[in-house]
């Protein structure tokens, strides 16, 4: 039988133990500390899209298939350019014909099996070129649903795909909102724009950046104040890519229309 | 309790411990979760350094004028100064060794890129002088009569 004293002080003990949360009982370690508090990683990757300057020519996706050896016939890009021509009846044609890789050299409009829709200058209230690439996402939807951790992101922001962890089964691809990833048809593994992560991380510009003749993409580092792309988008009104979907996409767009998705 | 129940229960700690031990071997030291967390850090940190060995085939222009400044400086005075030189002359990988000749595509379809007429009031294109490409001159290369480096001055023969 328990007394009413020995009852008290257990229960006291149990009310006090159940009310300490598990991290009170966490060793600190000041390494770690110190590494959560004084290093925010020096270089996050970002990217400028002004739709306003892109004429369309395509260069930056044959630089990307050159630079980034994704064979040049077959009918995949790392990046791609979409025309969107909005004629006086409301209707918006959009076409991307080999991801615009030579370029666009016609005013017809490519709507697939090879067929193509004759569009006259006089019909045309508004016509535009949109680049696009992997939106290197700060909640990247594809990272969450690889079952191998096959692909990731960097410190630096960037999401790259491992070639030999990769098993093909293309779940990134699905659920990448942006549709950016392909697979890649040697390699036969998941394959995605990584802003060239082999030029950023010596200095260099990406090829499409470097390709591009009217400062229509443009690459910079968001954690550096000081630089222009930075200074655009924290000054100037950008938009983003399907916002709604909460994955925090990092290429802002200059002049984006209600008609891109 | 009686041999027959533990005899199960130590082939399977025997499978367990296997799988363990064949992990030890198979997954890599550096896998694990990194920076970003478990979420989106979870992976293999050498492929990062496989991703930066990638080998770099557009120098730009920076490794162009080294040698070649009289044509890095004639280009860059005229209205194409913002064209990379290999978007025309291809990739210099590591010319002069390798290839010791870049090939030079003069073909029409690269003018048509940017100079292919098209009724775009509203886009960049209408600020560039545009031709339509099946009248003019189809049968021409145009760099016939248009010197790229600098299209202000007249073409000469190549």
């Amino acid at each position: 039988m328990i007394d009413r004293r020995t009852f008290c002080k257990k229960s006291m003990l149990l009310v006090g133990g159940l009310a300490l949360p598990l991290a009170a009982f966490e060793l600190f370690d000041p390494r770690k500390l110190l590494a959560d508090k004084s290093d925010p990683a020096k270089e996050r990757w970002v990217f400028l899209v002004d739709t306003e300057k892109c004429v369309g020519c395509g260069y930056c996706v044959h630089a990307c298939k050159v630079e980034n050896e994704i064979p040049y016939e077959a009918n995949v890009t790392r990046t791609w350019v979409e025309r969107y021509v909005v004629t006086k009846d409301g209707k918006s044609h959009i076409d991307s014909p080999k991801g615009g890789r030579d370029g666009f050299t016609a005013g017809r409009i490519e709507i697939g099996e090879g067929k193509h829709e004759e569009i006259r200058g006089e019909d045309v209230n508004k016509a535009f070129f949109v680049p696009k690439l992997c939106n290197q996402c700060e909640n990247p939807p594809c990272v969450q649903v690889c079952p191998v951790g096959a692909t990731y992101a960097t410190a630096d922001g960037v999401v790259l795909v491992d070639r030999k962890w990769c098993i093909g089964c293309g779940y990134c691809i699905m659920g990448c909102p942006y549709g950016v990833r392909f697979f890649h048809p040697v390699y036969h593994v998941a394959e995605k724009c990584n802003f060239c992560y082999h030029r950023i991380t010596k200095g260099m510009k990406t090829a499409c950046v470097d390709a591009c003749a009217f400062d229509a993409r443009r690459i910079g580092n968001i954690n550096d104040p000081a630089d222009p792309v930075t200074r655009i988008i924290v000054t100037e009104r950008v938009s983003i890519l399907k916002e709604e979907y909460g994955t925090k996409p990092q290429v802002y767009y200059l002049g984006l229309s209600k008609e891109v998705k | 309790m009686k041999n027959h129940v533990w005899r199960p229960l130590y082939v399977a700690l025997a499978i367990v411990l296997l799988i363990l031990t064949a992990r030890l071997f198979l997954v890599p030291e550096d896998f694990g979760v990194h920076e970003r967390g478990y979420m989106y850090g979870w992976y293999r940190k050498g492929n990062e350094a496989e991703w930066r060995a990638v080998k770099v085939k557009y120098r730009t222009a920076a490794y162009c004028k080294e040698c070649h400044a009289k044509e890095y400086d004639a280009i860059k005075g005229s209205p194409h100064s913002r064209i990379m030189c290999e978007n025309c002359h291809g990739p210099a990988l590591d010319h002069p060794d390798d290839p010791p000749t870049l090939t030079i595509d003069r073909h029409r379809s690269l003018c048509a890129r940017c100079h292919a007429l098209l009724p775009y009031k509203t886009s960049g294109r209408s600020d560039i002088r545009g031709i339509n490409i099946e009248t003019h001159h189809p049968e021409a290369e145009c760099v016939l009569c248009h010197w790229p480096h600098n299209p202000k001055a007249e073409g000469k023969s190549l």
